[in-house]
């Protein structure tokens, strides 16, 4: 009798000691989801409460489209048990989501509202939202071209780079010809070779292939060099006592213990060619983002170059995030791996 | 048991090879230094025997292991398997290193399978890779990395990747130093059943005296660098054997007395 009651009263006077706990629990998990909704509200309101000083066509959506934002964030935040895993994903990034809220104000009211900023260099969000919606054909074909020009001149200097790296890094008779070659090569940076390469190549577009192969290949040969020289001999050892041939050595052996290394030399390659995509699109291929760029420049449009930056900005951050994953897949094995 | 499992799966069993070790003399260069490391070293192992060799630390045993094994030129003298003499690595005789030496981009299965990948023949033979893991009791962990096993476990799957190979001299350099007695005691009555089992060639290179006795029918002991052979002790006895047996006490008294540690015992 006496047990029974005491359970009891401890289960009807939880309740009542964690309330304010709770609340606490409450506003520490949604409060930054409520907060963030707050400051898109806020930039919503800022695009419609005054009249823009410029003329922009998307200042109306723009502030109906935050107050979207705000309201799935509010809903997704404090709904966000409900919602799984993307509730939780939600809920991780609310505290960046008040940020960009209070800087898309700040910028919205320092530029299309009271041009505290310099107008035509300092463009308002709206106005790169017209570029994207505007101009997309025109920016779609820049991105292409980019791509494309990357993309081959990439995978190029990556295979001839790898290749010629483990050729050093196993056989002397290579290194003795391909090692000073390199040193006088490798560290001159791609674009110098910019005029020679534009006049030689028999197009702009083949030229700079050749310059962004140059600048990946450079780095992967290096690091796969000295990836396949700074294989232990104990491995080696192993391997030839169990019968292993040459090619079984440099195939099985040498290359998989030397490709944490390759995947530095090619994550470094990537952002030396990333540069000279960009002055080869600037200088001698008319396509690319590059060249948007140039073009945008040529005729004040300051809007398009912003909107031309954030796309590249992504689509250099994609290569690397798609590059990190190929090389989490490929060395499960290595523990305490670096996440980008 | 698993070791009958092991020679099930391996349709021919290989019978030991005989082993000559005849004048060998090995130095290593060292800052322009001469460093003699063997010094007249003949040891003749009949096909099947069991030789363990005792020496100091430093002493040169490694090296001799290594020449054994064809991973390097003797300066002088010659090593014969079978007759043949021994210039490079060949399969039918497989080291097992003092360092496990697993190959960490590949899991414990693929390790143990490295041989028979690179001799070709593992398309036909993967029971062999799995019963040699079951012989070493560490088929729950065959899709682990070398990174997630212990340090003995690493030296069970090398020892595994040695015995997969049905090698005619097995080479054995410390491979349970690193294990806890009781695995290490367990893994002993394992190599004894598995060597009378298939009959190969084995060297042993261990610093426990007791093992040697309680394995080998043979203990060559050598002496400081550089080594030569200080003793070679016949062990007549029965297996399995007994560490309790007065007639090993008795010989490990005298191996003791030969390693300078008289005083000790
Ligand atoms: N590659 C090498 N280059 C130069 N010297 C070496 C080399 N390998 C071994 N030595 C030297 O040869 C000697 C014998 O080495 P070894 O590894 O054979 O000893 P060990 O008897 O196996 O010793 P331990 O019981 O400690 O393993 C040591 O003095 C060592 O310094
Ligand atoms: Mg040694």
């Amino acid at each position: 009798m006496s047990t029974y009651s005491l359970s009891d009263g401890l289960a009807s006077g939880a309740p009542r000691i964690s309330r304010a706990p709770l609340l606490a629990a409450w506003v520490k998990e949604s409060g930054a989801g409520v907060a963030a909704s707050a400051a898109w509200i806020a930039f919503g309101l800022s695009c419609l409460w005054w009249e823009d000083v410029g003329d922009w066509s998307r200042t109306h959506s723009l502030g109906i489209a935050a107050f979207v934002i705000a309201a799935i964030t509010l809903f997704g935040t404090v709904g966000a048990d409900y919602l799984g895993s993307a509730g939780r994903a939600l809920r991780q990034r609310a505290p960046w989501l008040v940020a960009l809220g209070v800087f898309l104000t700040l910028w919205e009211v320092a530029t299309a509202k009271f041009a505290w900023l310099p107008l035509p260099f300092f463009p308002p969000p709206q106005a790169i939202i017209e570029v994207y919606t505007d101009d997309l054909p025109k920016l779609l074909d820049s991105v292409f071209a980019s791509v494309r020009l990357q993309l081959g001149g990439y995978l190029i200097g990556a295979t001839i780079g790898f290749l010629t790296g483990v050729s050093i890094g196993w056989s002397r008779a290579v290194g003795y010809w391909v090692h000073p070659v390199l040193r006088f090569i490798g560290p001159l940076p791609a674009t110098a070779w910019l005029p020679i390469a534009f006049f030689t190549f028999p197009s702009s577009w083949s030229a700079s292939t050749f310059l962004i192969a140059l600048a990946t290949g450079f780095p992967v040969t290096v690091l796969t060099w000295s990836g396949v020289a700074s294989v232990s001999n104990a491995y080696y050892d192993v391997a030839r006592t169990l019968g292993a041939k040459p090619s079984f050595l440099v195939l099985k052996v040498a290359i998989p213990a030397a490709l944490p290394h390759v995947f530095v030399g090619l994550f470094m390659g990537l952002g030396s060619s990333f540069a000279v995509l960009v002055v080869a699109e600037m200088i001698g291929v008319k396509a690319g983002l590059g060249w948007y760029l140039q073009w945008a420049q040529g005729w004040a449009a300051y809007a398009n170059m912003y909107a031309a930056l954030i796309v590249m900005s992504l689509l250099c951050s994609g290569a690397i995030t798609l590059l990190f994953a190929i090389r989490d897949r490929l060395l499960v094995w290595q523990k305490g791996t670096v996440k980008w | 048991m698993v070791a009958a499992a092991l020679a099930e799966a391996i349709t021919h069993p290989a019978a030991g090879a005989a082993l000559d070790i005849d004048n060998v003399n090995h130095a290593f260069d060292i800052d322009g230094a001469e460093l003699p490391v063997l010094s007249d070293v003949s040891i003749s192992v009949e096909p099947g025997e069991f030789v363990a060799l005792l020496g100091p630390s430093g002493c040169g045993k490694s090296t001799l292991l290594r020449l054994v094994a064809g991973l390097d030129k003797p300066k002088a003298g010659t090593l014969r398997e079978d007759e043949s003499r021994i210039r490079s690595p060949q399969p039918s005789r497989v080291v097992v290193f003092q360092d496990p030496t697993l190959f960490p981009w590949r899991s414990v299965w693929d390790n143990v399978a490295l041989g028979l990948e690179a001799q070709g023949i593992l398309k036909s033979q993967r029971q062999r890779v799995d019963a040699a893991l079951d012989l070493v009791g560490l088929s729950a962990f065959r899709n682990a990395y070398p990174h997630q096993l212990s340090g003995g476990m690493a030296q069970r799957v090398a020892l595994a990747r040695a015995l997969v190979n049905d090698p005619k001299i097995l080479i054995l350099d410390e491979p349970l130093g690193k294990l806890d007695s009781l695995t290490r005691i367990t893994m002993q009555a394992e190599l004894v059943a598995l060597w009378q089992r298939k009959g190969f060639t084995t060297l042993l290179v261990t610093h426990d005296a007791e093992e040697a006795l309680v394995l080998a029918n043979r203990v060559i002991v050598f002496s400081e660098r550089p080594a030569r052979v200080k003793a070679d002790i016949r062990v007549d006895r029965p297996y399995p054997r007994h560490r309790g047996d007065p007639y090993l006490a008795d010989l490990r008294r005298q191996i003791l007395g030969l390693l300078g540690l008289d005083a000790t015992w």
